[in-house]
């Protein structure tokens, strides 16, 4: 049975379309794109007013699954990226047991073929077990199927550790995800260091805890001539430092996550612990320069960084509640509402930093709208407004600040392999 | 005039008059602690807890000796940081206080905003006696009573506080209130101990306790905690009495009618010098006794909160 989806707007980064066309799917694979195509007994999307691009590929996010299924695994994680329009996800490997082995990457891939909604990607760590001690397996986190390497949610803090996994990941050709954070620096904050910290008597992170990290890394990226992502960008140093260094020719590619555009550390007052993340929500300013870095291209993707926390780690003091936010349901939507809307992207800007750039990042063959790719679409409504419900998400947990924000822009169809997983705005 | 909210968190939220409203109560209640029978009717039949996650034996004893003065039932639990981390939730501990009928919880939290989270979970009044590095308005307000026992009114006094203001709740709350009742204050400390964009909350930083002390009337020595030295936030015990402690020279710098607060204990010979602690413009005795004035208004004031008959005054 083929998939037919009419008159929708269909905007693609690689090949550069961008118009009303149908897109005809059989078999998982588009076989055509083109004006006015007519066939009879196919099944039919009806797209017109909406936008049809790839399939949004997340480099970034939590599925907490092995170990901490209460908050998420791989099934509800995997449904929730589809609500959100994702059709490929990589996740993080700071599970328990941490993805530093070929064994919890068979299990993560296996899972995922059996429960999950949309591809899923397993990022293995640096590090054996994330302790930024010795290098993991590397080679063979690589040829088990891992996308990517990272300790993500720790700094690799020792930085000659670092400058061998750099060395070394590059002969593998395996991208290295830096969380960029001075842990001494760091020092136990919980939340930007600035104003509010200060009215809340809350401890403060500086912003140098994350930039003094980015440009140690850019260093030694330059040094060893190999490349790294940075991921999370949330300040206006980290910005710059990018953007000076790729001038200088290093090969860096950055990340922000929806939350360092739409929000500043206010959101965190009267101890809202929803708005606890790591990095922490910056100042007005630090948010100018990350949608000016989104703007010029400093700023390569844009990540969810979904992470999904049981209510009862958010639900208590500040100090101890688990930092970070789902982020699948709403990064579309906040994209459309506070880049978008304003002018500040285009649509084709958001198929570069949403689809096609993850995907080239993390050498996946995704991205790309075009016949004989696989059919990975997602079709969008953007001016269509919602008001975010956290009841309403297929995420195990509903820890988000954006509870109650009225947004523009609605996932209507998320179509993963030829098979539409989301149709008209239902998980099926 | 009617006190409305159900807590006290702290002061960053309350308008000057209702700190002039319990200010003046306390006067009241001050003439009750001053007379020979300490025993007023004003919170019979009230219950209140007080919950300790921290240990402080002044402050507690202070909000204890209120209730008992007032006929208030009065019960206390002592929980340690330890027992925080193991995931006894703050929030299933004060709905249990608040099912045996407790009028008033009285709360110290090594964690700012837990009286917060605290207040939004349990039908008892919460008092904030203390959270992390937040506030601590119950001692602000003493503060403020003391002052305007021997000036009459904050308006236009200049009012130093020196010291570790980064870590302390003491400073916070006394700058909320102070600022709100029309005083200028102004702090001056290790720059390691002074928390970024004070000036924003109406604050005039100084780069030297001396500057900070011209003209003073009134100038607040804060506790240092010993511990801030090991983690490398000031070098040595001496340099930090040698550079930011008060001593008879560095006071001839304020006005010659000012006065000396403490929020105690003092560290004889660091923040202070003994000659100064118990020198004549010393006022860390009256403070203490003030506390429990000002404990006792603001008890009363929030259990009389949903219309309680005026006859009790
Ligand atoms: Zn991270
Ligand atoms: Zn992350």
């Amino acid at each position: 049975m083929k998939l037919l989806i009419k008159n929708g707007h269909v905007v693609d980064a690689r090949t550069g379309r961008n118009g009303v066309f149908d897109i005809v799917i059989e078999d998982g694979i588009i076989r055509e794109i083109g004006k006015d195509i007519e066939i009879t007994s196919s099944d039919l999307i009806d797209a017109t007013g909406k936008y049809v691009i790839p399939g949004l590929v997340d480099a970034h996010c939590h599925l907490r699954d092995p170990g901490y299924e209460y908050k998420e695994d791989i099934e509800s994680g995997t449904a929730s990226a589809a609500m959100g329009g994702f059709t490929s996800v990589a996740c993080m490997p700071n599970t328990n047991p941490p993805i530093d082995n070929q064994t919890v990457i068979k299990y993560i891939i296996n899972k995922s073929k059996q429960e999950g909604y949309v591809n899923v990607y397993p990022i293995g760590t640096i590090t054996k077990g994330q302790r930024g001690e010795e290098l993991a397996e590397i080679g063979e986190l690589k040829f088990a199927g891992a996308v990517a390497i990272s300790d993500d949610g720790k700094p690799v803090m020792n930085s000659s550790l670092m400058k061998k996994a750099l060395q070394y990941a590059s002969m593998f050709d395996i991208t290295v995800i830096s969380h960029c954070e001075d842990l001494d620096l760091a020092d136990e904050g919980v939340m930007n260091e600035g104003y509010q910290s200060t009215i809340m008597g809350l401890k403060g992170v500086p912003s140098a805890a994350e930039s003094v990290m980015v440009a140690r890394d850019l260093l030694l990226a330059e040094y060893t001539n190999t490349s790294i992502h940075i991921a999370h960008v949330s300040t206006e140093a980290s910005v710059d430092l990018i953007r000076n260094a790729k001038k200088r020719g290093v090969k860096v590619t950055a990340e922000t996550c929806p939350h360092y555009f739409s929000l500043t550390e206010d959101a965190c007052g009267d101890f809202n612990t929803m708005a606890k993340v790591n990095p922490p929500l910056r100042t007005k300013k630090d948010v100018e320069a990350v949608i000016e870095g989104l703007r010029d291209g400093t700023i390569d993707i844009i990540a969810t960084d979904h992470a999904p926390h049981h209510i009862d780690e958010k639900n208590i003091e500040f100090n101890l509640a688990a930092s970070g936010m789902v982020g699948f349901e709403t990064a579309l939507p906040l994209v459309i509402t506070y880049l978008v809307d304003p002018g500040i992207l285009t649509i084709e800007d958001v198929v570069r930093k949403m689809c096609f750039n993850p995907s080239k990042i993390l050498g996946l063959n995704k991205g790309v709208l075009g016949e004989g790719r696989t059919a990975d679409i997602t079709i969008i409504d953007i001016n269509e407004e919602q008001i975010i419900d956290v009841n309403k998400f297929k995420s195990k947990s509903k820890n988000s600040p954006f509870d109650g924000f009225r947004l523009k822009g609605v996932v209507y169809h998320t179509i993963v392999n030829g098979k539409a997983v989301v149709r008209e705005k239902v998980l099926l | 005039m009617n006190l409305k909210r159900k807590d006290l968190l702290g002061l960053k939220d309350i308008s000057a008059e209702e700190i002039e409203y319990i200010l003046d109560t306390a006067k009241t209640m001050k003439m009750i602690l001053m007379s020979n029978n300490k025993k007023t009717p004003h919170l019979q039949g009230k219950s209140i807890v007080t919950l300790f996650y921290e240990n402080s034996t002044r402050t507690r004893l202070s909000f204890e000796l209120a209730s008992k003065y007032m006929g208030a039932s009065s019960a206390n639990i002592s929980s340690t940081a330890s027992s925080v981390a193991k995931g006894e939730s703050l929030i299933d501990t004060g709905r249990t206080i608040d099912r045996m009928g407790t009028d008033v919880i009285i709360i110290r939290h090594p964690m700012s905003g837990a009286p917060a989270l605290l207040a939004k979970n349990v039908k008892s009044s919460v008092i904030n006696a203390g959270d992390g590095i937040n506030e601590h308005p119950t001692q602000a307000l003493l503060d403020m009573f003391t002052i305007k026992e021997v000036k009459g009114s904050l308006k236009g006094l200049k009012v130093a506080i020196i010291g570790d203001i980064y870590h302390s709740r003491v400073a916070r709350s006394n700058i909320w209130g102070m600022t709100k009742l029309g005083a200028n204050v102004c702090v001056a400390g290790p720059a390691t101990l002074l928390p970024p964009l004070m000036e924003k909350l109406g604050v005039k930083v100084y780069n030297t306790v001396q500057e900070a002390l011209i003209d003073a009337d009134v100038v607040m020595g804060l506790r240092i905690q010993l511990e801030r030295q090991k983690k490398g936030l000031f070098p040595t015990i001496r340099e930090y009495s040698r550079f930011f402690g008060l001593d008879e020279k560095r006071l001839m710098l304020a006005k010659k009618d000012a006065f000396v607060l403490h929020p105690g204990p003092v560290n004889r010979g660091v923040e202070l010098t003994t000659s100064i602690i118990d020198g004549e413009q010393s006022l860390i005795n009256e403070q203490v006794t003030n506390g429990v004035a000002v404990r006792m208004a603001l008890l009363y004031l929030l259990t009389r909160r949903g219309g309680m008959s005026e006859a009790a005054n």
